[in-house]
């Protein structure tokens, strides 16, 4: 028994690296999804203390306009582009109805808020989408599909095109994300109003139009998110499950923290893999990704309650 | 210097009177003070059935500092809070650069070049003292934002020419030091400074400041004075400040209005307000 769980993995593991990489590739792959969800809630939360329950949603609507215009008729490229006009038109939407009433009131209120609008996405969603399960159009945007094969030490190494593909287009967003966010002045703007709304409104902030935006770009961040995981596993409301997997990551990563969001979804991501092909499949009879993440995260909060990178809490009595 | 202290409401004499001595006057130290910049007329406040502010009018000139004393609770935050916009009158009519302002909301106020503190110092705690004077020079930034994401023409000239007001404002008040420290790691001191140079960096034209010495010890007293000096001295800036420390104000300021009980009880420089019966007795109490 101690063998099982202390040495044969490991010795699993050496002996066979190529297939350790694989895994570690196909964790890496769900992390970098895991993570660009998080940066969804970290970015709203920042700039409002929200917590924004309808990431998730936002990531299935996106990705269901996409596919549902397209179905239309209507060429792939200006779907993309008129995608993004629905999810701008939401965020006017949102920051007008819902959160505009409910300045001042407590985080909790905000909150149910967002449940709301998650309630309310679904519905609307399945009313104009349908509820059934939708193909990607992955082709149809010039994602690749094929397969790179590699053989590192002798042995094999399978990576798809369109997971390569997702790495470095969600690589490029954070980067992006990362410079706007820290060089500019809306950027500024955005991190401002997140620490202080009063201040903010004194140097000349205006809440409506951060609020727009911060929305625009989760919505943004929403729908590269959608097409990345619909190529992998095709759209439909079950998508909204993996926001789920976005808590632990914030749990790990700290709610206020970019790079927590991105380190946490990447760990996530890889951890869970290694210990379903590893320990849970050969120990406990598989599907342990479910609720390792969930376990992990509990594990770090018992040391950091404020996550890896976390701002810490000090109150002063 | 007019006594002020029945003076409620404007006749239209009075008013032209007002215009006519709008050239302005030379203060004690022989410093030029110039025409009127703003201009609150017959202002009343009411937070229901409580008149926080009743039916005041003072106005406030184009390089002078001009201080707002009374005791606690005498109205002089909501005063504040309506000059930037924070309230909004119940009555009354706000005249700012000669022209009437409509209502409006605090960040449109701000973007009219009016920069304030608060007495609860509200500071971007995360950010550094360099990003958060930064976010002072907001109201003069306007790259599209394609630029901004790009990084790259209009955006990245305005936030380098920005970046140089900011480090003089920086150097000004003596913060170099600290500039890249989150401002949630610094004392209560500077974080006022840090806050005086966030509204200083949005070169206002009136700077308001609310009770920027208070909870200071007297050595941080005497340095938060001689940078409000400094700053009216150096950039011509019109400051607008709050606090009930009578000695400070007496110090600093060119004109004083007194309030009591959301009342004006007096107006004028400082020595005429200091032997004024009314501000005796609301400081030091009446025998009854």
């Amino acid at each position: 028994m101690l063998n099982d769980i202390f040495i044969k993995p490991f010795v699993d593991m050496f002996t066979a690296p190529d297939f350790l990489l694989q895994v570690l590739w196909e964790g890496l792959v769900s992390g970098i999804l895991y993570a660009l969800i998080a940066l969804g809630f970290v970015l709203i939360f920042r700039s409002s203390r929200i917590f924004n329950f309808a990431q998730g949603i936002m990531v299935v609507f996106a990705a269901l306009t996409l596919v549902g215009l397209h179905a239309m008729g209507v060429p792939a490229w200006i779907c993309v582009l008129l995608t993004l006009a629905v999810m701008f038109g939401l965020a006017v939407t949102i920051e007008r109805v819902v959160l505009r009433p409910l300045v001042g009131q407590p985080d909790i209120i905000l909150f149910m808020a967002t449940i709301g609008i998650t309630l309310f996405l679904i519905g609307l969603g399945e009313i104009i989408f349908g509820g059934e399960n939708k193909v990607m159009i992955t082709e149809e945007l010039g994602i690749p599909t094929d397969s790179v094969v590699l053989e590192p030490w002798g042995g094999l190494l399978i990576l798809e095109q369109k997971d390569i593909t997702a790495v470095i287009v969600a690589a490029l967003l954070v980067v992006a994300l990362l410079a706007f966010l820290n060089k500019t002045r809306m950027g500024r703007a955005i991190r401002a109003l997140g620490d202080d709304h009063q201040a903010a409104l004194s140097v000349g902030i205006s809440l409506q139009q951060i609020w727009v935006l911060v929305w625009f770009i989760a919505g943004i961040i929403a729908l590269v998110t959608g097409i990345a995981w619909g190529a992998r596993a095709g759209v439909s409301f079950a998508l909204e499950v993996i926001a789920y997997k976005a808590l632990p990551v914030l749990m790990l990563g700290g709610l206020e923290s970019i790079t927590g969001a991105i380190v946490g979804g990447l760990m996530i991501g890889m951890l869970e893999k290694l210990f379903e092909i590893y320990w849970g499949q050969p120990l406990l009879g598989g599907n342990t990704e479910t609720w390792f993440a969930f376990v992990l995260a509990l594990i770090v909060l018992l040391f950091r309650p404020q996550g890896l990178f976390g701002e810490r809490i000090i109150e002063r009595v | 210097m007019m006594d002020g202290t029945e003076q409620t409401h404007w006749t239209n004499d009075e008013r032209q009177a007002a215009v006519k001595d709008s050239e302005g006057y030379v203060t004690a130290d022989g410093r030029q003070i110039g025409g009127v910049l703003m201009e609150l007329r017959n202002i009343t406040l009411r937070f229901g059935g409580v008149v926080a502010i009743k039916d005041i009018s003072f106005d406030i000139r184009e390089g002078e500092i001009r201080a707002i004393i009374g005791p606690n609770g005498a109205g002089k935050s909501s005063m504040l809070n309506i000059i930037s916009g924070f309230y909004t009158p119940s009555e009354g009519e706000l005249w700012y650069k000669g022209a009437k302002r409509p209502p409006m909301k605090p960040y449109e106020v701000a973007r009219m070049g009016v920069a304030r503190t608060f007495q609860n110092i509200a500071l971007f705690e995360g950010m550094s003292v360099l990003d958060n004077v930064m976010t002072g020079r907001l109201t003069h930034m306007n790259a599209g934002i394609a630029s901004q994401a790009l990084w790259w023409g209009k955006a990245r000239d305005e936030e380098i020419a920005n970046r140089e007001v900011v480090e003089k404002v920086i150097d000004f008040l003596e913060i170099q030091s600290i500039r890249k420290t989150p401002v949630g790691r610094l004392p209560y001191g500077l974080k006022k400074r840090v806050e005086l140079a966030r509204a200083l960096a949005a070169e206002p034209s009136i700077l308001l400041l609310d009770e920027p010495m208070a909870g200071m010890n007297v050595e941080e007293k005497e340095d938060m004075s001689r940078f409000i000096l400094d700053v009216n001295d150096e950039f011509g800036t019109t400051i607008c400040l709050i606090e009930h420390d009578m000695g400070v104000v007496m110090d600093l300021s060119d004109r004083v209005v007194v309030m009591d009980y959301g009342k004006k009880i007096g107006d004028g420089p400082p020595d005429e307000v200091r032997a004024n019966q009314d501000v005796i007795d609301a400081y030091l109490g009446v025998a009854h």
